[in-house]
């Protein structure tokens, strides 16, 4: 017989708002260091300059306390939970929402989420409720992964149901076409976020959550990871740039992740992250 | 390309002067607006009601600025993508608007418009939005409260570093 492992809500609740303010403010070294090899490889003045205003802008976000980009985003949370684990108190979904309305108080977040989608769009004026995906693992502990989407980048995101004979250049082109018609919309140098695999709904998930992976880590299947390769470098000569203005850097990495799916299906998700890539991880 | 410093707002003989890919410094006030402003001022042009802005003194900027935190000037300020904005652009370019400021490409039918209209699109750099606020000096509510980030802003501004896009 296993011990279950009793973790009150609360303390949930007191660590995602702990978190906050590194999610809100500090953009991750690993990205932060991916700016700075860019700016080595860029040839343009005007994508450099764009690249040197990002890595002050970090600076300026993490000193001052102050938003690396407006919008704030969609607060996400992929959360693993051990089975091991029994949660007490409230409804973890609730305690989560209250943190998310705390932190956006407490750090001055700009309010995004509105109630209705398309009848009555009123602001629901504190960015709850948050899009929470909740998974049972093995174990006794609780993973948290956190992130801010914006709007921008998320907007020029595309779900495809391929066919089965769909081969890795087909998903190449795709992946390229949709980057390209997004042109400088999601705020490149992007992260993408891809899913093979799965059905409609978990092919998307699974292109969300490759965006919470460690930045620049390659898919453990080596075939995958060539593929991630490829997709960066023809990302990266499309000729984008940074905010769309021309240059070499394009895309900083490509995260992509796969799953079982049925005879008939070959689903591709693209999800986009733009270059204000708001994310971290913990556990309890 | 060159650089033009330029005290808001924008007049057709300052608009005249200013070519693509031309470097621009705003001292002066932009006012925010976005979808849900957007949405209102086409009700308002409807009913045939007075906006709250004198849109040919106006530089309309795409952005929904985050909170101002207690002790500065303002919070996070950054466009957001204009392409959304086109349909009403087209009838506030009709009704006198000189000048936009946001992210991104615009429809033909806008481009076209600007032209004809003697107007100007300005873009800015988006996500280095806390490197943007060091150049606004003052954020204030100026209409529709109720839109939240939504609302219109008066933003003023000073060095505001943008590009000129179509003109």
């Amino acid at each position: 017989m296993h011990d279950i492992r009793i973790v009150p809500s609360r303390d949930i609740h007191d660590a995602i708002l702990d978190h906050y303010r590194e999610l809100s403010f500090s953009l991750d070294l690993r990205l932060q260091d991916m700016f700075r090899r860019d700016l080595a490889i860029e040839t343009e003045p005007g994508a450099q300059e764009i690249l040197e205003d990002m890595l002050k802008n970090a600076v300026i976000a993490e000193e001052q306390n102050i938003p690396p980009c407006q919008d704030t985003g969609t607060q996400v949370f992929f959360i693993e939970i051990g089975n091991l684990v029994h949660i007490s108190g409230d409804h973890l979904e609730s305690v989560i929402n209250e943190a998310v309305a705390e932190a956006t108080e407490m750090l001055y977040l700009r309010r995004s989420i509105v109630c209705d989608p398309l009848y009555d769009r009123v602001n629901s004026g504190d960015n709850t409720p948050a899009v929470i995906h909740t998974r049972i693992v093995p174990g006794s502990e609780i993973l948290i992964h956190m992130g801010q989407k914006g709007g921008g980048a998320e907007n020029m995101s595309r779900l495809i149901m391929l066919k089965p004979d769909a081969t890795p250049s087909d998903i190449i082109e795709l992946v390229v076409e949709t980057v390209v018609a997004a042109g400088g919309k999601s705020c490149p140098p992007i992260i993408l976020g891809i899913g093979l695999g799965g059905n409609f709904e978990s092919c998307a998930s699974l292109a969300k959550r490759a965006l919470f992976r460690e930045l620049g880590e390659s898919h453990p299947l080596p075939e995958y990871a060539r593929l991630e390769q490829e997709i960066l470098l023809r990302l990266n000569e499309t000729g984008i740039g940074p905010q769309g203005l021309g240059g070499n850097c394009t895309a900083l990495a490509v995260h992509l992740e796969t799953a079982p799916c049925h005879i008939a299906s070959l689903p591709l998700a693209i999800n986009i992250q733009c270059h204000s890539h708001r994310h971290l991880s913990f556990r309890i | 390309m060159r650089t033009h410093t330029i005290e808001l707002p924008f007049t057709p003989e300052i608009i005249s002067n200013l070519a693509r890919g031309d470097k621009v410094i705003l001292n002066g006030a932009l006012f925010t607006a976005r979808d849900a402003a957007h949405k209102r001022m086409l009700e308002y042009h409807e009913r045939g009601e007075d906006l709250p802005l004198v849109l040919r003194e106006t530089c309309i900027f795409y952005c929904g600025p985050s909170p101002t935190p207690p002790g500065r000037s303002c919070g996070a300020i950054g466009p957001t993508t204009s392409s959304r904005m086109d349909g009403a652009s087209l009838i506030l370019l009709k009704s006198g608007l000189l000048a936009m400021l946001g992210k991104g490409e615009r429809s033909p039918e806008v481009e076209n418009l600007i032209r004809k209209a003697g107007a100007v699109y300005l873009t800015c750099s988006g996500g280095v939005a806390a490197l943007m606020s060091q150049y606004v000096v003052s954020c204030e509510t100026f209409a529709w409260e109720d839109l939240g980030p939504e609302a219109i802003y008066r933003l003023v501004v000073k060095g505001f570093p943008a590009y000129v896009s179509i003109v």
